[in-house]
């Protein structure tokens, strides 16, 4: 008797249930394909190219400039996701964007020779610096970037009051740099480095939110020059040590392999890297910020100079897709 | 150097963004709704007929089912984010879909978030009508059909304020639309994101005044809310 009745409430559900789920899919379909017409449109479309980029170049409004600018030009869609480096390079591995921005020169050298990145142009470059309290608490003044390292190494390990540092902690560009520097100081990164107390501090954030965190600490960052600058009205952190050799910050343009990811907008990755290339857009970065922070925040990078140490990569030459 | 008052100033400035109707707010304002209104439309016509199946129809193990839908009320949006993330990457199982980092994948992702709250919360709603008026119901002579129509009618406030609830929970989390949508501006970017990305550049008068919308949201759906449940 029971089965009886529910059976046919069973069925007049579930029939219920298969029409919600029908609109369902049906509705969600068109949800994620007329979206792309209104705002968006997956990589691969013509109109849109997806960058991934660090945290470092979209903090100092850069990107925000360049992407008016070559929006009005060319009518493209830039969609610019920022990651930090270590990540960005990883979307491209995946195939999620078309193109990376990036400054991690060892990172995105593996990521063209594993034959996922194409048509690597170094764009522009400026310097890491390493940021402190003015009461410089290590006293690391005047010395060379690795040589401040060892200091706030033995100052910290040492619980010398006040010596903190504060790294991005995020497998970005700068956090490449930052673990550079401590294998230059002659300790290892994971096992001398990480958790070796309370005076390291890892964010996990961008540079910007990693100069507030250690602005409000009072502790010692490495931060690229650009984000230091356009965040110092707000920082009472000073720059430490702004000059060194081992210091220099290269950014690069990588186009996504359309042979390992087939869906990738590569013509459109090749376009906007022949237009980064060119010498207006360069002059455009070499002005960008000059107003407004005193000085540029970036040097564009021209051939034969860039070709040449420290630089060591190409900067011309059209790429084609 | 410093700013002298960041949070005055931040305040001033917010009213000025909200009451010139800031293009930017108001974009991300109309985005943030789009999405979270088209995922809770779309959960809702997922999740209502199945919770009313859960609770309608007897089978083996309906607690556990009822538990572990409690259970996903509290789901970590950075997990369903990272899980959603997984799915739609391009290596992933439905990356040919194309729909990391643009709205549609943001509104799949919602949905799928709030979907076990709206079938709980549809269990509950019509567990509180049932028993005396279910007896009554059958006692005046209806037929079965006739008896779950009638507890679906008395129980539609109920259900519509968890459909709210849910609304409020997509609007209001940052998690799976950041890891998702990637924070794309004019494209994917949202309340909830922006206010993470201004206040990480220290635009905080941005930040500020995204976050009174984001309230006044949530403070309208509140409203809603004990308006429905009065009636």
């Amino acid at each position: 008797m029971r089965t009886n009745a529910t059976l046919p409430t069973a069925g007049i559900i579930a029939i219920l249930l298969i029409l919600a789920l029908g609109a369902g899919c049906t509705g969600t379909a068109p949800g994620g394909n007329e979206t792309p017409t209104a705002t968006t449109t997956p990589a691969g479309g013509g109109n849109v190219l997806r960058i991934a980029t660090t945290t470092s170049l979209e903090n100092t409004g850069l990107l925000a400039e360049l992407e008016r600018v070559y929006e009005n030009e060319t009518g493209m869609d830039l969609q610019f996701i920022a990651q930090g480096t270590g990540q960005s390079i990883d979307s491209g591995r995946r195939g999620d964007v078309d193109l990376v921005l990036v400054h991690a020169p060892d990172l995105e050298q593996q990521f063209v020779d594993d034959g996922f990145g194409i048509d690597p142009r170094c764009i522009a470059y400026n310097y890491f610096i390493i940021v402190g309290p003015e009461s410089d608490p290590a006293g690391i003044a005047n010395m060379t970037p690795v040589e401040a390292f060892k200091t706030i190494y033995l100052a910290g390990t040492n619980n010398t009051p006040g010596v903190i540092f504060v790294s991005r902690g995020d497998n970005s560009g700068t956090h490449n740099q930052e673990k550079v520097l401590w294998e230059q100081a002659g300790y290892d990164y994971d096992t001398e480095i990480l958790d070796t107390g309370g005076w390291y501090v890892e964010a996990g954030k961008g540079m910007g939110d990693t100069l507030i965190l250690a602005n409000e600490q009072q502790a010692y960052t490495l931060s690229d020059e650009g984000t230091y600058l356009s965040f110092a009205d707000r920082l009472t952190l000073v720059p430490v040590i702004a000059e060194g050799a081992e210091l220099l910050n290269r950014y690069s343009a990588i186009a996504v392999n359309p042979e390992e990811h087939p869906g990738v907008n590569a013509e459109g990755a090749a376009e906007f890297i022949n237009w980064l290339t060119t010498n207006e857009t360069k002059e455009m970065i070499g002005n960008f910020g000059a107003e407004e922070f005193g000085k540029p925040l970036f040097t564009p990078l021209y051939a034969p100079e860039c070709a040449e140490p420290p630089f060591n990569c190409t900067c011309t030459g059209e790429v084609t897709g | 150097m410093v700013n002298e008052n960041p949070i005055i100033e931040g305040f001033i400035e917010a009213i000025e963004l909200i009451v010139t109707l800031d293009p930017q707010v108001v974009e991300i304002t109309i985005r943030s709704l789009y999405v979270s209104l088209t995922a809770t439309f779309f959960a809702a016509l997922i999740a209502l007929p199945l919770g009313a199946l859960i609770y309608f129809y007897e089978f083996r193990g309906k607690h556990a089912v009822v538990s572990t839908l409690q259970t996903l009320y509290a789901l970590p949006t950075v997990i369903v984010g990272l899980l959603m993330f997984l799915l739609l990457s391009n290596i992933g199982p439905f990356g040919f879909l194309r729909l990391l980092y643009t709205p549609g994948g943001m509104i799949v992702t919602q949905t799928i978030l709030i979907i076990p709250l709206l079938m709980g919360l549809t269990v509950s709603a019509l567990s509180g009508i049932d028993r005396d008026k279910r007896y009554t119901i059958t006692a005046l002579g209806a037929s079965r059909l006739q008896t779950i129509m009638t507890i679906i009618a008395e129980a539609r406030f109920a259900v519509m304020a968890g459909v709210l609830l849910g609304f409020g929970r997509a609007i209001a989390e940052v998690g799976t639309v950041m890891i998702v949508g990637g924070n794309i501006r004019g494209a994917t970017r949202v309340l909830t994101t922006a206010i993470a990305l201004n206040t990480s550049m220290a635009n905080y008068s941005l930040s500020i005044a995204l976050g009174i919308i984001l309230l006044a949201v949530a403070l309208g759906v509140n409203i809603t809310l004990s308006l429905v449940q009065r009636r």
